[in-house]
């Protein structure tokens, strides 16, 4: 084979293999459009079509969202996913500045606190944490969904890294124009970590949008349903009759997120394999 | 110890600065450290240190909720387990998962972070395809892949129909269901590994290329054995341990689209712990699961942290 030729043939070989495999990656998200874009009688017949010959988009959605409250779930997951990450900062980032910041007696046990609790899988606790938030009676509520996950070790973990970086001539500034050390944390410390705080806040907020094994553990009432356990709720209200509507709420509920990454891939990237190097 | 020493050089010699003032800050620093440090403490010790001990305490316990008491009992929840036969299909469908989708997810990885690190066209939008499924909610997708593989109206069988081959009912088969588990796994785990590689390849300098050329690495394949798979060999040991991690926390997929069946066949840890702790609120024999759940991931945490520290040679 001449130069020429092979030159040729590995871009377009590339290409071939690399595309397959992203039909392959994509073919759910395909399929999904398509069923809901079919109205019944198309989605229940054996010959398959991709484009549906009967748009009906706008109908399965309009039945899903009467079926079940979507917006209502879509709320839900807003209200649990900030307020998980707001709880988080505020835990975190101060702990975090005296972590990589401060000299107190205690600083290396708790540090080494912090990184032993890192390796603790979130499932391992599930129990007790259910038997605690019992005993405070607070299981079916936001506050369930929340307060387990207002410390974040890993977000303490991650920020101290990067406070660590931070010119401690800044903070000596801000003490001798008489900031608090409270004060610092917020007022010199938050501004310079924003890329840091954006990565863990795009973590943080996809993880627990994604979350199905809490909410499903500790939410009895329909009306507290986060997105992923909302549609589970209404494939097993629904599923072998309702496709059409059923897809439909299935890209309803991962719109927010896949949209939100499409205009910022590169950020989400970052943010979400922050896990591996944890 | 060196950051005080530095301050204080730096004290010494700017000008103006009275020594009373700094003195002053640092006290209060000190006693501001354990007000700054204080929530997230506590928050550990009742959300993460607590429970952990809790659940190892509980398992020796034959606790339900809602009972008004409760007593220890050894090792009776272990005994317990261990002569169950449905602890020991879980334990076994869980390894097989994890033997599964760990190779398929880092071998794909591997291949796809190559294949789109091996030329210029399109990098952004096949690494944008593959991240698709990491980002996308779980649930539901794993009920769109449900309809998928649909035994009448599904595209799988439909597909496969078309090629003159005969369907199959994919999840409600004892044969097939937890390999069906298996490919969704794989599916949604690839674009994340593939985004670690990405990270890894990048970091390989790009004289060592030049160098083995020079030595007569002439193919791609020699290229690839000689320079990019020694440099990844770090890369590559952590993706298997951060993949082996997650594969074995297979929860949603199972819980959604198979409870575990049929007859047992997909049923795996973390499943069985939900149905005994939170179905049945046997919370001591399902503590004693977790305990069981827990020791293999820690085996493999601390491996990928071993590795972790060990860090890349290069660079």
């Amino acid at each position: 084979m001449t130069p020429q030729a092979r030159s040729l043939l590995w871009p377009a070989t590339r290409h071939i293999l690399l595309l397959a495999g992203a039909l392959v990656m994509l073919t759910p998200f395909i399929w999904m459009l398509s069923t809901a874009s079919k109205p019944q009688t198309e989605i229940f017949s054996s010959d398959l079509h991709l484009i549906p010959h009967h748009f009906a988009l706008w109908d399965n959605l309009q039945i899903a969202f009467a079926k079940a409250d979507l917006w209502r779930y879509l709320l839900n997951g807003l209200i649990v996913t900030v307020s998980i990450f707001g709880l988080q900062v505020l835990v975190a980032l101060p702990a975090a500045y005296a972590l990589a910041k401060l000299r107190f007696l205690g600083r290396d046990v708790l540090f080494a606190l912090v990184v032993f609790c890192i390796l603790i899988p979130p499932q391992a606790t599930a129990i007790p944490v259910f038997l605690l938030l019992h005993k405070l009676g607070v299981l079916d509520s936001y506050a369930a969904l929340v307060l387990p996950f207002t410390i974040s070790v890993f977000g303490i973990f991650l920020m101290r890294q990067f406070f660590k970086t931070v010119p401690d001539d800044l903070i000596d500034a801000a003490r001798m124009d008489g900031i608090s050390e409270f004060g610092i944390v917020w007022r010199v410390m938050l501004p310079t970590a924003i890329p840091a705080v954006t990565a863990f806040g795009i973590f943080s907020v996809v993880a627990h949008w994604n979350d199905y094994f809490w909410p499903l553990i500790v939410l009895n009432s329909g009306h507290l349903q986060t997105p992923p356990l909302a549609v589970a709720q209404f494939r097993n209200n629904e599923a072998g009759t309702n496709y059409g509507p059923l897809m439909a709420a299935a890209i309803v509920i991962i719109a927010p997120l896949v949209v939100a990454f499409l205009f910022a891939q590169r950020r989400f990237i970052e943010g979400i394999t922050l896990t591996g190097i944890k | 110890m060196s950051d005080a020493v530095a301050t204080l050089r730096r004290v010494a010699t700017t000008p103006g600065v009275h020594a009373s003032v700094f003195a002053g800050a640092f006290t209060a620093g000190r006693s501001a450290a354990y007000a700054l440090a204080a929530p997230a403490f506590v928050l550990m010790l009742m959300m993460l240190i607590g429970p952990l001990a809790g659940v190892i305490a509980l398992s020796f316990t034959d606790y339900q909720l809602g009972a008004p008491s409760f007593s220890w009992i050894g090792l009776s929840n272990y005994h317990e387990m261990f002569a169950d036969r449905v602890f020991w299909i879980s334990l076994k469908n869980t390894l097989t998962y994890v033997a599964i989708v760990v190779p398929g997810a880092v071998a794909l990885g591997l291949g796809v972070a190559l294949l789109i690190q091996s030329g210029a066209g399109l990098r952004s939008w096949y690494r944008t395809t593959y991240f698709l499924p990491v980002m996308a909610t779980l649930i539901a997708m794993a009920i769109v892949w449900e309809f998928m593989l649909h035994p009448q109206f599904g595209l799988v069988n439909g597909l496969l129909r078309a090629a003159g081959l005969q369907g199959h009912s994919w999840l409600q088969d004892r044969g097939t269901a937890l390999y069906s588990l298996c490919v969704i796994g794989i599916w949604q785990a690839v674009g994340f590994n593939m985004v670690l590689f990405l990270a890894g390849l990048v970091s390989i300098p790009k004289h060592l290329y030049d160098a083995a050329e020079i030595d007569g690495a002439e193919s791609a394949w020699s290229r690839f054995r000689l320079v990019t798979w020694p440099m990844l060999g770090p890369v590559t040991l952590f993706v298997v341990a951060i993949s082996a991690i997650r594969s074995f926390q297979v929860f949603d997929t199972v819980q959604v689209l198979t409870k575990g069946g049929p007859s047992k066949s997909s049923e795996v840890l973390i499943y069985t712990m939900y149905t005994e702790g939170f179905e049945f609120f046997r919370s001591g024999y399902g503590a004693a699961v977790t305990v069981v759940f827990l020791a293999f991931v820690l085996l493999l945490t601390l491996l990928k942290s071993a590795l972790g520290n060990r860090e890349v040679h290069y660079a």
